[in-house]
Protein backbone atom coordinates (compact mmCIF):
# COMPACT_ATOMS: atom_id res chain seq x y z
CA UNK A 1 0.00 0.00 0.00
CA UNK A 2 0.92 3.13 -0.37
CA UNK A 3 0.49 6.28 1.84
CA UNK A 4 -0.26 9.77 0.78
CA UNK A 5 0.75 12.63 3.47
CA UNK A 6 0.37 16.17 2.36
CA UNK A 7 2.82 18.73 4.44
CA UNK A 8 2.17 22.33 4.94
CA UNK A 9 4.68 24.62 5.23
CA UNK A 10 3.27 27.58 7.75
CA UNK A 11 4.65 29.42 10.20
CA UNK A 12 6.61 28.10 13.19
CA UNK A 13 4.37 27.13 16.36
CA UNK A 14 6.72 29.10 18.61
CA UNK A 15 6.51 32.35 16.44
CA UNK A 16 4.04 35.17 17.67
CA UNK A 17 2.87 36.74 14.78
CA UNK A 18 2.33 40.14 14.25
CA UNK A 19 -0.76 41.65 11.92
CA UNK A 20 0.07 44.57 9.43
CA UNK A 21 -0.70 48.05 10.98
CA UNK A 22 -2.66 48.17 7.44
CA UNK A 23 -5.33 45.48 8.22
CA UNK A 24 -3.93 43.58 5.21
CA UNK A 25 -2.85 40.56 6.53
CA UNK A 26 -0.09 39.28 8.66
CA UNK A 27 3.50 40.06 8.90
CA UNK A 28 5.61 36.82 7.41
CA UNK A 29 8.62 38.28 6.42
CA UNK A 30 11.77 36.94 7.84
CA UNK A 31 9.71 34.87 10.33
CA UNK A 32 10.70 31.26 10.78
CA UNK A 33 8.45 28.39 8.95
CA UNK A 34 8.10 25.20 9.68
CA UNK A 35 6.34 22.29 8.51
CA UNK A 36 3.01 22.22 10.06
CA UNK A 37 3.04 20.30 13.45
CA UNK A 38 -0.25 17.92 12.37
CA UNK A 39 1.65 17.01 9.18
CA UNK A 40 4.51 15.93 10.90
CA UNK A 41 2.70 13.81 13.51
CA UNK A 42 1.21 12.35 10.06
CA UNK A 43 4.34 11.55 8.20
CA UNK A 44 5.42 9.45 11.54
CA UNK A 45 2.42 8.08 11.39
CA UNK A 46 2.80 6.96 7.75
CA UNK A 47 6.56 6.27 8.83
CA UNK A 48 5.53 3.63 11.19
CA UNK A 49 3.02 2.08 9.08
CA UNK A 50 5.54 1.29 6.84
CA UNK A 51 8.15 -0.17 9.05
CA UNK A 52 6.02 -2.06 10.55
CA UNK A 53 5.52 -3.52 6.84
CA UNK A 54 1.79 -2.27 6.22
CA UNK A 55 2.70 0.19 3.50
CA UNK A 56 5.42 -0.37 1.17
CA UNK A 57 5.95 3.84 0.07
CA UNK A 58 5.34 6.86 1.77
CA UNK A 59 4.28 9.59 -1.07
CA UNK A 60 4.47 13.96 0.57
CA UNK A 61 2.87 16.62 -1.65
CA UNK A 62 2.91 19.99 -0.75
CA UNK A 63 0.89 22.82 -2.69
CA UNK A 64 2.58 26.28 -1.63
CA UNK A 65 5.68 28.38 -3.32
CA UNK A 66 8.82 27.32 -4.41
CA UNK A 67 10.13 27.38 -0.61
CA UNK A 68 7.72 24.74 0.34
CA UNK A 69 10.44 22.40 -0.75
CA UNK A 70 12.20 22.57 2.53
CA UNK A 71 9.28 21.23 4.06
CA UNK A 72 9.42 18.30 1.62
CA UNK A 73 13.03 17.97 2.29
CA UNK A 74 12.43 17.61 5.62
CA UNK A 75 10.06 15.12 5.31
CA UNK A 76 12.23 13.10 3.16
CA UNK A 77 14.92 13.39 5.73
CA UNK A 78 12.37 12.06 8.54
CA UNK A 79 12.21 9.03 6.02
CA UNK A 80 9.44 9.87 3.10
CA UNK A 81 10.28 7.77 -0.15
CA UNK A 82 9.23 11.03 -3.01
CA UNK A 83 7.96 14.34 -2.80
CA UNK A 84 5.29 16.36 -5.11
CA UNK A 85 5.66 19.96 -5.52
CA UNK A 86 2.80 21.80 -6.28
CA UNK A 87 4.19 25.22 -6.88
CA UNK A 88 1.75 28.35 -6.60
CA UNK A 89 2.06 31.71 -5.04
CA UNK A 90 -1.44 32.06 -4.18
CA UNK A 91 -3.03 31.78 -1.13
CA UNK A 92 -5.03 28.50 -2.03
CA UNK A 93 -8.05 27.79 0.14
CA UNK A 94 -9.18 24.26 1.73
CA UNK A 95 -11.33 23.49 -1.00
CA UNK A 96 -8.94 24.37 -3.64
CA UNK A 97 -6.20 22.27 -1.90
CA UNK A 98 -8.70 19.26 -1.91
CA UNK A 99 -9.01 19.37 -5.15
CA UNK A 100 -5.30 19.22 -6.19
CA UNK A 101 -5.30 16.49 -3.81
CA UNK A 102 -7.71 14.52 -5.13
CA UNK A 103 -5.82 15.07 -8.64
CA UNK A 104 -2.72 13.96 -6.80
CA UNK A 105 -4.78 10.90 -5.43
CA UNK A 106 -6.19 9.95 -8.70
CA UNK A 107 -2.89 9.52 -10.07
CA UNK A 108 -0.77 7.85 -7.40
CA UNK A 109 -4.04 5.41 -6.38
CA UNK A 110 -2.61 5.63 -2.05
CA UNK A 111 -4.64 3.13 0.10
CA UNK A 112 -4.43 6.20 2.76
CA UNK A 113 -4.04 9.26 3.03
CA UNK A 114 -2.95 11.00 5.90
CA UNK A 115 -3.72 14.84 6.64
CA UNK A 116 -3.29 16.84 9.76
CA UNK A 117 -6.48 18.04 11.31
CA UNK A 118 -5.52 21.59 11.36
CA UNK A 119 -2.95 23.79 10.34
CA UNK A 120 -1.81 26.05 12.43
CA UNK A 121 -1.64 29.14 10.52
CA UNK A 122 -5.49 29.25 8.86
CA UNK A 123 -6.84 26.55 11.76
CA UNK A 124 -9.90 25.86 8.92
CA UNK A 125 -9.78 22.31 10.01
CA UNK A 126 -11.64 21.49 6.58
CA UNK A 127 -9.17 20.41 3.63
CA UNK A 128 -8.88 16.30 4.91
CA UNK A 129 -12.70 16.14 5.51
CA UNK A 130 -12.93 17.95 1.86
CA UNK A 131 -10.83 15.99 -0.23
CA UNK A 132 -12.79 12.77 1.61
CA UNK A 133 -15.35 13.77 -0.25
CA UNK A 134 -14.17 14.77 -3.07
CA UNK A 135 -12.77 11.05 -3.73
CA UNK A 136 -15.88 9.59 -2.45
CA UNK A 137 -14.00 8.14 0.98
CA UNK A 138 -14.71 7.44 4.18
CA UNK A 139 -12.93 9.50 6.56
CA UNK A 140 -11.53 9.13 10.11
CA UNK A 141 -10.97 12.54 11.44
CA UNK A 142 -8.68 13.98 14.51
CA UNK A 143 -7.45 10.30 15.26
CA UNK A 144 -5.32 9.49 17.99
CA UNK A 145 -5.01 5.66 17.28
CA UNK A 146 -4.66 3.67 13.82
CA UNK A 147 -4.78 -0.06 13.61
CA UNK A 148 -4.78 -1.02 9.87
CA UNK A 149 -6.07 -4.44 9.35
CA UNK A 150 -7.40 -6.15 5.94
CA UNK A 151 -8.61 -3.72 3.89
CA UNK A 152 -10.34 -2.12 6.57
CA UNK A 153 -8.74 -0.24 10.02
CA UNK A 154 -9.62 1.07 12.94
CA UNK A 155 -9.65 4.24 13.87
CA UNK A 156 -9.52 6.01 17.93
CA UNK A 157 -10.57 9.36 17.16
CA UNK A 158 -10.69 12.33 19.80
CA UNK A 159 -14.15 14.01 20.04
CA UNK A 160 -15.55 16.41 23.28
CA UNK A 161 -16.60 13.76 24.93
CA UNK A 162 -13.90 11.49 25.32
CA UNK A 163 -12.86 9.08 22.44
CA UNK A 164 -14.98 7.30 19.59
CA UNK A 165 -13.64 4.26 17.73
CA UNK A 166 -14.72 3.70 14.52
CA UNK A 167 -13.87 1.10 11.67
CA UNK A 168 -13.41 2.17 8.13
CA UNK A 169 -12.88 0.52 4.88
CA UNK A 170 -9.71 1.30 2.47
CA UNK A 171 -9.07 3.35 0.82
CA UNK A 172 -9.39 6.22 2.99
CA UNK A 173 -8.42 9.95 4.40
CA UNK A 174 -7.42 9.96 8.13
CA UNK A 175 -6.53 13.78 10.00
CA UNK A 176 -4.12 13.47 12.52
CA UNK A 177 -4.72 14.97 16.28
CA UNK A 178 -1.81 15.66 18.53
CA UNK A 179 -1.95 12.25 20.55
CA UNK A 180 -1.50 9.64 17.47
CA UNK A 181 2.50 9.83 18.45
CA UNK A 182 5.74 12.21 18.36
CA UNK A 183 7.26 12.82 15.63
CA UNK A 184 10.86 11.76 15.43
CA UNK A 185 13.75 14.25 14.31
CA UNK A 186 15.45 14.06 11.36
CA UNK A 187 19.86 12.81 11.41
CA UNK A 188 22.31 14.65 9.54
CA UNK A 189 22.98 12.02 7.53
CA UNK A 190 19.59 11.69 6.51
CA UNK A 191 18.94 15.09 5.97
CA UNK A 192 21.91 15.08 3.09
CA UNK A 193 20.53 12.02 2.12
CA UNK A 194 16.69 13.96 1.55
CA UNK A 195 18.66 16.08 -0.67
CA UNK A 196 19.23 13.29 -3.51
CA UNK A 197 15.11 11.74 -2.90
CA UNK A 198 13.30 12.42 -5.92
CA UNK A 199 11.00 15.61 -6.29
CA UNK A 200 8.75 16.08 -8.48
CA UNK A 201 7.59 19.85 -9.32
CA UNK A 202 4.21 20.49 -10.95
CA UNK A 203 1.54 23.45 -10.97
CA UNK A 204 -2.11 24.07 -10.41
CA UNK A 205 -3.12 23.87 -13.90
CA UNK A 206 -1.54 20.17 -14.04
CA UNK A 207 -4.70 19.36 -12.58
CA UNK A 208 -7.20 21.36 -14.14
CA UNK A 209 -7.32 23.50 -11.04
CA UNK A 210 -8.62 27.00 -10.73
CA UNK A 211 -6.94 28.37 -7.36
CA UNK A 212 -9.03 31.51 -7.49
CA UNK A 213 -10.43 32.71 -4.23
CA UNK A 214 -14.00 32.29 -3.05
CA UNK A 215 -13.87 33.80 -0.26
CA UNK A 216 -12.84 37.58 0.23
CA UNK A 217 -10.88 38.66 3.00
CA UNK A 218 -11.80 42.05 3.86
CA UNK A 219 -9.37 42.94 6.37
CA UNK A 220 -7.18 41.35 9.44
CA UNK A 221 -6.76 43.16 12.43
CA UNK A 222 -5.16 42.50 16.04
CA UNK A 223 -7.25 40.90 18.61
CA UNK A 224 -8.09 42.74 21.64
CA UNK A 225 -5.93 42.92 23.79
CA UNK A 226 -5.71 42.08 27.34
CA UNK A 227 -3.93 43.68 30.37
CA UNK A 228 -1.87 41.94 32.94
CA UNK A 229 -3.88 42.79 36.19
CA UNK A 230 -2.30 42.86 39.46
CA UNK A 231 -0.18 39.94 41.62
CA UNK A 232 -2.14 39.21 44.83
CA UNK A 233 0.46 38.26 47.87
CA UNK A 234 -1.98 35.05 49.24
CA UNK A 235 -4.94 32.63 48.95
CA UNK A 236 -7.08 34.98 51.59
CA UNK A 237 -6.48 38.02 49.58
CA UNK A 238 -7.23 36.05 46.14
CA UNK A 239 -10.39 34.76 47.63
CA UNK A 240 -11.26 38.26 48.97
CA UNK A 241 -10.92 40.03 44.84
CA UNK A 242 -12.77 37.40 43.99
CA UNK A 243 -15.59 37.77 46.02
CA UNK A 244 -15.50 41.30 46.60
CA UNK A 245 -14.23 43.18 43.60
CA UNK A 246 -14.56 40.80 40.67
CA UNK A 247 -17.51 39.27 42.17
CA UNK A 248 -17.18 36.17 40.63
CA UNK A 249 -17.21 33.68 43.63
CA UNK B 1 -34.46 31.45 2.04
CA UNK B 2 -34.00 29.49 5.18
CA UNK B 3 -30.81 28.24 7.36
CA UNK B 4 -30.18 25.32 7.99
CA UNK B 5 -28.94 24.70 11.69
CA UNK B 6 -27.25 21.06 12.62
CA UNK B 7 -27.81 20.27 16.13
CA UNK B 8 -25.72 18.94 18.69
CA UNK B 9 -27.19 16.28 20.94
CA UNK B 10 -26.76 12.87 22.39
CA UNK B 11 -30.39 11.73 21.47
CA UNK B 12 -31.65 12.50 24.72
CA UNK B 13 -30.62 16.13 25.10
CA UNK B 14 -29.70 18.69 22.98
CA UNK B 15 -26.32 20.50 23.98
CA UNK B 16 -26.95 23.96 24.94
CA UNK B 17 -23.87 24.94 21.93
CA UNK B 18 -26.73 24.42 19.66
CA UNK B 19 -29.02 27.34 21.19
CA UNK B 20 -25.42 29.41 20.97
CA UNK B 21 -25.08 28.40 17.50
CA UNK B 22 -28.75 29.45 16.74
CA UNK B 23 -27.64 33.13 17.98
CA UNK B 24 -25.55 33.25 15.44
CA UNK B 25 -27.87 31.82 13.29
CA UNK B 26 -30.69 34.29 14.02
CA UNK B 27 -27.79 36.76 13.37
CA UNK B 28 -27.93 36.09 9.77
CA UNK B 29 -31.27 36.51 9.29
CA UNK B 30 -33.80 34.55 7.83
CA UNK B 31 -35.99 31.44 9.39
CA UNK B 32 -34.07 28.20 11.19
CA UNK B 33 -34.66 25.05 10.20
CA UNK B 34 -33.00 22.86 13.09
CA UNK B 35 -32.08 19.50 12.11
CA UNK B 36 -31.58 17.07 14.61
CA UNK B 37 -30.22 13.69 12.91
CA UNK B 38 -29.98 10.50 15.65
CA UNK B 39 -32.12 7.63 16.79
CA UNK B 40 -34.35 8.21 19.25
CA UNK B 41 -33.53 11.52 19.36
CA UNK B 42 -37.22 12.57 19.86
CA UNK B 43 -36.07 14.43 22.85
CA UNK B 44 -33.44 16.42 21.63
CA UNK B 45 -35.82 17.24 18.87
CA UNK B 46 -38.52 18.46 21.40
CA UNK B 47 -36.13 20.42 23.32
CA UNK B 48 -34.99 22.37 20.18
CA UNK B 49 -37.81 22.93 19.41
CA UNK B 50 -38.65 25.27 22.33
CA UNK B 51 -35.54 27.66 21.12
CA UNK B 52 -36.85 30.90 20.57
CA UNK B 53 -35.86 31.85 16.62
CA UNK B 54 -36.78 28.47 15.58
CA UNK B 55 -39.11 27.95 13.42
CA UNK B 56 -39.42 24.61 12.39
CA UNK B 57 -37.29 21.46 14.17
CA UNK B 58 -36.63 18.53 11.20
CA UNK B 59 -36.26 15.03 13.25
CA UNK B 60 -34.10 12.64 11.15
CA UNK B 61 -33.85 9.29 12.89
CA UNK B 62 -32.16 5.99 11.66
CA UNK B 63 -29.61 3.59 12.56
CA UNK B 64 -26.73 5.35 10.18
CA UNK B 65 -27.53 8.40 11.90
CA UNK B 66 -27.33 6.66 15.62
CA UNK B 67 -23.31 7.36 16.04
CA UNK B 68 -22.71 11.25 13.70
CA UNK B 69 -20.46 8.82 11.71
CA UNK B 70 -19.43 11.52 8.70
CA UNK B 71 -20.73 9.83 5.73
CA UNK B 72 -24.13 9.44 6.21
CA UNK B 73 -24.60 12.58 8.29
CA UNK B 74 -23.32 14.65 5.45
CA UNK B 75 -25.24 12.62 2.62
CA UNK B 76 -28.60 13.44 4.82
CA UNK B 77 -27.32 17.50 4.63
CA UNK B 78 -26.78 17.73 1.37
CA UNK B 79 -29.64 16.00 0.54
CA UNK B 80 -31.68 18.80 2.37
CA UNK B 81 -29.38 21.61 1.02
CA UNK B 82 -31.36 22.54 -2.17
CA UNK B 83 -33.79 24.76 0.03
CA UNK B 84 -30.89 26.33 2.19
CA UNK B 85 -28.38 28.76 1.43
CA UNK B 86 -26.77 28.81 5.11
CA UNK B 87 -25.91 25.56 6.66
CA UNK B 88 -24.17 26.02 10.05
CA UNK B 89 -23.23 24.30 12.94
CA UNK B 90 -21.47 25.01 15.95
CA UNK B 91 -17.60 23.74 16.19
CA UNK B 92 -17.85 20.97 17.91
CA UNK B 93 -16.45 17.81 16.77
CA UNK B 94 -19.46 16.55 15.18
CA UNK B 95 -19.67 20.06 13.33
CA UNK B 96 -16.45 20.49 12.35
CA UNK B 97 -16.24 16.43 11.18
CA UNK B 98 -19.03 17.12 8.97
CA UNK B 99 -19.54 20.38 7.91
CA UNK B 100 -16.64 20.39 5.43
CA UNK B 101 -17.52 17.16 4.31
CA UNK B 102 -20.76 18.92 3.17
CA UNK B 103 -18.55 21.21 1.36
CA UNK B 104 -16.74 19.60 -0.28
CA UNK B 105 -19.60 17.65 -1.48
CA UNK B 106 -21.44 21.01 -2.43
CA UNK B 107 -18.43 22.47 -4.14
CA UNK B 108 -18.67 25.63 -1.43
CA UNK B 109 -16.27 27.20 0.66
CA UNK B 110 -16.24 26.87 4.50
CA UNK B 111 -15.76 29.47 6.82
CA UNK B 112 -14.70 27.73 9.97
CA UNK B 113 -14.72 29.12 14.01
CA UNK B 114 -16.79 32.81 12.87
CA UNK B 115 -17.12 34.99 16.19
CA UNK B 116 -19.07 37.54 15.03
CA UNK B 117 -21.67 38.17 12.08
CA UNK B 118 -20.95 41.17 10.74
CA UNK B 119 -23.38 41.33 7.93
CA UNK B 120 -25.02 38.30 5.95
CA UNK B 121 -22.03 37.38 4.14
CA UNK B 122 -19.50 38.86 6.17
CA UNK B 123 -17.89 36.80 9.17
CA UNK B 124 -14.62 37.50 11.46
CA UNK B 125 -13.18 34.85 12.28
CA UNK B 126 -9.49 34.21 14.43
CA UNK B 127 -6.61 32.65 12.45
CA UNK B 128 -2.97 32.06 13.86
CA UNK B 129 -4.23 30.79 17.81
CA UNK B 130 -6.53 34.01 17.81
CA UNK B 131 -3.34 36.26 16.94
CA UNK B 132 -5.40 38.10 14.16
CA UNK B 133 -8.23 38.56 13.77
CA UNK B 134 -10.00 37.88 9.88
CA UNK B 135 -13.12 39.53 8.55
CA UNK B 136 -14.16 37.16 5.61
CA UNK B 137 -16.77 38.27 2.56
CA UNK B 138 -18.39 35.26 0.96
CA UNK B 139 -19.16 34.92 -2.24
CA UNK B 140 -21.45 32.73 -3.86
CA UNK B 141 -24.90 31.69 -3.59
CA UNK B 142 -23.89 29.51 -0.66
CA UNK B 143 -22.80 29.20 2.87
CA UNK B 144 -21.23 27.03 5.30
CA UNK B 145 -20.32 28.05 8.70
CA UNK B 146 -19.34 26.49 12.06
CA UNK B 147 -19.40 28.59 15.34
CA UNK B 148 -17.66 29.18 17.94
CA UNK B 149 -19.65 28.79 20.60
CA UNK B 150 -17.79 31.11 23.43
CA UNK B 151 -18.18 34.04 21.51
CA UNK B 152 -22.32 33.71 21.33
CA UNK B 153 -24.85 33.64 24.36
CA UNK B 154 -27.62 30.94 24.21
CA UNK B 155 -30.41 31.58 22.65
CA UNK B 156 -33.62 31.39 25.23
CA UNK B 157 -35.67 28.37 25.76
CA UNK B 158 -39.21 29.81 26.19
CA UNK B 159 -40.09 30.35 22.24
CA UNK B 160 -43.33 29.62 21.03
CA UNK B 161 -43.20 26.02 20.17
CA UNK B 162 -41.91 25.15 16.25
CA UNK B 163 -43.44 22.45 14.27
CA UNK B 164 -41.58 18.88 14.51
CA UNK B 165 -41.43 17.42 11.37
CA UNK B 166 -40.01 13.81 10.82
CA UNK B 167 -37.79 12.97 7.29
CA UNK B 168 -36.97 10.26 5.52
CA UNK B 169 -33.73 8.91 5.60
CA UNK B 170 -34.08 6.06 3.32
CA UNK B 171 -31.45 6.79 0.87
CA UNK B 172 -28.36 6.96 3.17
CA UNK B 173 -27.01 3.78 4.09
CA UNK B 174 -23.06 3.85 3.94
CA UNK B 175 -21.31 0.64 4.45
CA UNK B 176 -18.13 3.22 4.29
CA UNK B 177 -17.70 2.82 8.37
CA UNK B 178 -19.25 1.58 11.20
CA UNK B 179 -19.56 2.36 14.56
CA UNK B 180 -17.02 0.33 16.89
CA UNK B 181 -17.63 2.24 20.83
CA UNK B 182 -17.42 5.38 22.49
CA UNK B 183 -15.39 5.68 25.50
CA UNK B 184 -17.03 9.32 26.86
CA UNK B 185 -16.01 10.93 30.52
CA UNK B 186 -18.76 10.59 32.56
CA UNK B 187 -18.11 12.95 35.44
CA UNK B 188 -21.59 15.25 37.42
CA UNK B 189 -19.11 18.20 36.78
CA UNK B 190 -20.26 20.83 34.12
CA UNK B 191 -19.13 20.94 30.82
CA UNK B 192 -16.21 22.79 29.83
CA UNK B 193 -18.31 24.98 27.14
CA UNK B 194 -20.50 25.24 29.40
CA UNK B 195 -19.13 25.92 33.13
CA UNK B 196 -19.28 29.23 34.36
CA UNK B 197 -15.80 28.84 36.39
CA UNK B 198 -13.28 26.16 35.44
CA UNK B 199 -10.33 25.13 37.25
CA UNK B 200 -7.11 24.10 34.98
CA UNK B 201 -4.08 22.04 35.75
CA UNK B 202 -0.48 22.22 33.68
CA UNK B 203 2.56 20.17 33.80
CA UNK B 204 3.17 21.23 36.99
CA UNK B 205 0.74 18.79 38.73
CA UNK B 206 3.30 15.90 37.62
CA UNK B 207 1.03 12.90 37.90
CA UNK B 208 -2.52 12.15 37.69
CA UNK B 209 -2.87 10.91 41.37
CA UNK B 210 -1.55 15.22 42.15
CA UNK B 211 -4.47 16.42 39.65
CA UNK B 212 -6.84 14.31 41.02
CA UNK B 213 -5.79 15.23 44.73
CA UNK B 214 -5.30 18.81 44.13
CA UNK B 215 -7.47 19.99 41.32
CA UNK B 216 -10.47 18.22 41.72
CA UNK B 217 -11.62 19.18 45.43
CA UNK B 218 -11.47 22.93 44.13
CA UNK B 219 -13.57 22.20 41.45
CA UNK B 220 -16.13 20.50 43.43
CA UNK B 221 -16.04 23.25 46.01
CA UNK B 222 -16.51 25.55 43.09
CA UNK B 223 -18.92 23.44 41.02
CA UNK B 224 -16.19 24.43 38.45
CA UNK B 225 -15.53 22.25 35.02
CA UNK B 226 -12.12 21.08 34.97
CA UNK B 227 -9.08 21.94 32.33
CA UNK B 228 -6.00 20.95 31.41
CA UNK B 229 -2.95 22.11 29.44
CA UNK B 230 -1.68 19.98 26.46
CA UNK B 231 1.17 18.66 28.60
CA UNK B 232 -1.13 17.95 31.21
CA UNK B 233 -3.28 15.68 28.86
CA UNK B 234 0.00 14.29 27.02
CA UNK B 235 1.68 13.60 29.91
CA UNK B 236 -1.64 11.37 30.96
CA UNK B 237 -2.54 13.58 33.63
CA UNK B 238 -6.04 14.31 32.25
CA UNK B 239 -8.00 12.91 29.85
CA UNK B 240 -8.18 14.32 26.14
CA UNK B 241 -11.05 15.99 26.36
CA UNK B 242 -10.44 18.41 29.08
CA UNK B 243 -7.58 20.08 26.93
CA UNK B 244 -8.34 24.06 26.42
CA UNK B 245 -6.57 25.84 23.40
CA UNK B 246 -5.86 26.58 19.91
CA UNK B 247 -6.17 22.69 19.31
CA UNK B 248 -8.45 21.86 22.56
CA UNK B 249 -12.01 23.34 23.42
CA UNK B 250 -12.15 27.33 23.26
CA UNK B 251 -14.04 28.33 26.51
CA UNK B 252 -14.77 31.88 27.74
CA UNK B 253 -16.67 31.35 31.52
CA UNK B 254 -16.61 34.12 34.16
CA UNK B 255 -13.82 32.54 35.65
CA UNK B 256 -10.71 30.65 34.53
CA UNK B 257 -8.39 29.82 37.34
CA UNK B 258 -4.58 28.20 35.37
CA UNK B 259 -2.81 26.21 37.91
CA UNK B 260 1.18 25.31 37.36
CA UNK B 261 0.53 26.43 33.22
CA UNK B 262 3.08 28.89 31.52
CA UNK B 263 1.17 30.24 29.21
CA UNK B 264 2.28 29.40 26.40
CA UNK B 265 -0.02 30.79 23.26
CA UNK B 266 -1.73 27.51 22.29
CA UNK B 267 -3.30 27.36 25.46
CA UNK B 268 -4.11 31.33 25.46
CA UNK B 269 -5.87 30.83 22.38
CA UNK B 270 -8.58 28.76 24.13
CA UNK B 271 -9.26 30.75 27.35
CA UNK B 272 -7.61 34.59 26.89
CA UNK B 273 -11.40 35.82 26.31
CA UNK B 274 -12.57 34.46 29.83
CA UNK B 275 -13.82 37.58 32.39
CA UNK B 276 -11.73 37.02 34.97
CA UNK B 277 -8.46 34.63 34.73
CA UNK B 278 -6.27 33.66 37.98
CA UNK B 279 -3.30 32.15 37.48
CA UNK B 280 -1.13 30.36 39.84
CA UNK B 281 2.30 29.45 39.22
CA UNK B 282 5.60 29.91 41.03
CA UNK B 283 7.37 31.34 38.46
CA UNK B 284 6.67 35.39 38.34
CA UNK B 285 7.56 35.38 34.77
CA UNK B 286 5.61 32.68 33.42
CA UNK B 287 3.80 34.49 30.61
CA UNK B 288 0.45 33.68 31.82
CA UNK B 289 0.88 36.74 34.05
CA UNK B 290 0.26 38.88 31.34
CA UNK B 291 -3.52 37.87 30.67
CA UNK B 292 -4.21 37.17 34.56
CA UNK B 293 -6.31 39.46 36.19
CA UNK B 294 -5.18 38.05 39.64
CA UNK B 295 -2.09 36.65 40.00
CA UNK B 296 -0.46 34.99 42.63
CA UNK B 297 3.47 33.67 42.85
CA UNK B 298 3.34 30.43 44.83
CA UNK B 299 3.62 26.54 44.83
CA UNK B 300 0.17 25.01 43.53
CA UNK B 301 0.82 22.50 46.12
CA UNK B 302 0.52 24.84 49.19
CA UNK B 303 -1.88 27.11 47.24
CA UNK B 304 -4.40 24.99 46.41
CA UNK B 305 -5.42 23.04 49.22
CA UNK B 306 -5.23 26.40 51.12
CA UNK B 307 -8.01 27.97 48.58
CA UNK B 308 -10.01 24.57 49.01
CA UNK B 309 -10.22 25.47 52.91
CA UNK B 310 -11.08 29.11 52.47
CA UNK B 311 -13.49 28.60 50.29
CA UNK B 312 -16.45 28.15 52.13
C1 LIG C 1 -10.05 33.58 3.54
C2 LIG C 1 -8.65 33.07 3.41
C3 LIG C 1 -7.59 33.96 3.57
C4 LIG C 1 -6.28 33.53 3.47
N1 LIG C 1 -5.28 34.42 3.70
C5 LIG C 1 -4.03 33.96 3.74
C6 LIG C 1 -2.95 34.82 4.10
O1 LIG C 1 -3.14 36.01 4.37
N2 LIG C 1 -1.69 34.30 4.12
C7 LIG C 1 -1.46 32.97 3.84
O2 LIG C 1 -0.31 32.52 3.89
N3 LIG C 1 -2.46 32.13 3.51
C8 LIG C 1 -3.73 32.61 3.45
N4 LIG C 1 -4.74 31.75 3.12
C9 LIG C 1 -4.45 30.38 2.73
C10 LIG C 1 -4.32 29.55 3.94
O3 LIG C 1 -3.08 29.82 4.55
C11 LIG C 1 -4.37 28.08 3.72
O4 LIG C 1 -3.39 27.68 2.80
C12 LIG C 1 -5.62 27.48 3.25
O5 LIG C 1 -6.75 28.20 3.63
C13 LIG C 1 -5.73 26.09 3.85
O6 LIG C 1 -6.26 26.26 5.14
P1 LIG C 1 -5.64 25.51 6.34
O7 LIG C 1 -4.22 25.32 6.04
O8 LIG C 1 -6.05 26.14 7.60
O9 LIG C 1 -6.42 24.13 6.13
P2 LIG C 1 -6.65 22.97 7.11
O10 LIG C 1 -7.86 22.32 6.59
O11 LIG C 1 -6.62 23.43 8.53
O12 LIG C 1 -5.38 22.07 6.82
C14 LIG C 1 -5.40 20.74 7.26
C15 LIG C 1 -4.34 19.92 6.56
O13 LIG C 1 -4.50 19.99 5.15
C16 LIG C 1 -3.24 19.84 4.50
N5 LIG C 1 -2.93 21.04 3.74
C17 LIG C 1 -3.55 22.25 3.82
N6 LIG C 1 -2.97 23.12 2.95
C18 LIG C 1 -1.97 22.45 2.35
C19 LIG C 1 -0.99 22.78 1.37
N7 LIG C 1 -0.95 24.00 0.85
N8 LIG C 1 -0.11 21.84 0.97
C20 LIG C 1 -0.15 20.58 1.49
N9 LIG C 1 -1.04 20.20 2.42
C21 LIG C 1 -1.94 21.12 2.84
C22 LIG C 1 -2.24 19.62 5.61
O14 LIG C 1 -2.10 18.23 5.82
C23 LIG C 1 -2.91 20.29 6.80
O15 LIG C 1 -2.46 19.77 8.03
C24 LIG C 1 -6.04 32.18 3.17
C25 LIG C 1 -7.09 31.30 3.01
C26 LIG C 1 -8.38 31.72 3.14
C27 LIG C 1 -9.52 30.73 3.03
C1 LIG D 1 0.41 22.21 17.14
C2 LIG D 1 0.37 22.51 18.61
C3 LIG D 1 -0.86 22.61 19.22
C4 LIG D 1 -0.94 22.86 20.59
N1 LIG D 1 -2.17 22.96 21.16
C5 LIG D 1 -2.26 23.21 22.48
C6 LIG D 1 -3.54 23.35 23.12
O1 LIG D 1 -4.59 23.24 22.48
N2 LIG D 1 -3.56 23.59 24.45
C7 LIG D 1 -2.42 23.71 25.21
O2 LIG D 1 -2.52 23.92 26.42
N3 LIG D 1 -1.23 23.59 24.63
C8 LIG D 1 -1.11 23.34 23.29
N4 LIG D 1 0.13 23.19 22.74
C9 LIG D 1 1.31 23.09 23.64
C10 LIG D 1 1.84 24.42 24.13
O3 LIG D 1 2.76 24.92 23.17
C11 LIG D 1 2.59 24.21 25.47
O4 LIG D 1 3.61 23.26 25.29
C12 LIG D 1 1.70 23.74 26.63
O5 LIG D 1 0.54 24.55 26.72
C13 LIG D 1 2.49 23.78 27.91
O6 LIG D 1 1.73 23.25 28.97
P1 LIG D 1 1.97 23.72 30.47
O7 LIG D 1 1.79 25.18 30.58
O8 LIG D 1 1.14 22.83 31.34
O9 LIG D 1 3.49 23.27 30.70
P2 LIG D 1 4.80 24.16 30.88
O10 LIG D 1 4.96 25.10 29.78
O11 LIG D 1 5.88 23.19 31.16
O12 LIG D 1 4.50 25.03 32.16
C14 LIG D 1 4.45 24.52 33.47
C15 LIG D 1 4.35 25.73 34.40
O13 LIG D 1 4.15 25.26 35.73
C16 LIG D 1 4.90 26.11 36.61
N5 LIG D 1 5.16 25.32 37.81
C17 LIG D 1 6.01 24.28 37.97
N6 LIG D 1 5.93 23.78 39.20
C18 LIG D 1 5.00 24.51 39.86
C19 LIG D 1 4.46 24.46 41.19
N7 LIG D 1 4.83 23.55 42.07
N8 LIG D 1 3.52 25.37 41.50
C20 LIG D 1 3.10 26.32 40.62
N9 LIG D 1 3.59 26.39 39.36
C21 LIG D 1 4.52 25.49 38.99
C22 LIG D 1 6.12 26.48 35.84
O14 LIG D 1 6.64 27.71 36.33
C23 LIG D 1 5.58 26.62 34.41
O15 LIG D 1 5.17 27.95 34.15
C24 LIG D 1 0.24 22.98 21.37
C25 LIG D 1 1.48 22.89 20.74
C26 LIG D 1 1.55 22.67 19.38
C27 LIG D 1 2.90 22.59 18.72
Amino acid sequence: MKILVPVKRVVDYNVKIRVKPDGSGVDLTNVKMSMNPFDEISVEEALRLKEAGKADEVVVVSIGPPKAEETLRTALAMGADRAILVETEDQVEPLAVAKILRGIADAEKPGLIIVGKQAIDDDSNQTGQMLAALLGWVQATFASKIEIGDGKATVTREVDGGLQTIDIKMPAVVTTDLRLNEPRYASLPNIMKAKKKPLDKKSPADFGIDTAARLKVLKTEEPRGREAGIKVKSVAELIDKLKNEAGVL
Amino acid sequence: MPILLLADHDNATLSDLTAKALTAASKIGGDVHVLVAGKGAKAAADAAAKLSGVSKVLLAEGDDLANNLAEPLAALIVSLAGTYDTIISAATSVGKNVLPRVAGLLDVAQISEIIEVVSADTFKRPIYAGNAIQTVQVAGAKRIITVRTSSFAPAASQGPLAAVEKISTAALSSSLSAFVKDELSTSDRPELTSAKIIISGGRALGSAEKFEEVILPVADKLGAAVGASRAAVDAGYAPNDWQVGQTGKVVAPELYIACGISGAIQHLAGMKDSKVIVAINKDEEAPIFQVADYGLVAGLFEALPELEKGLR
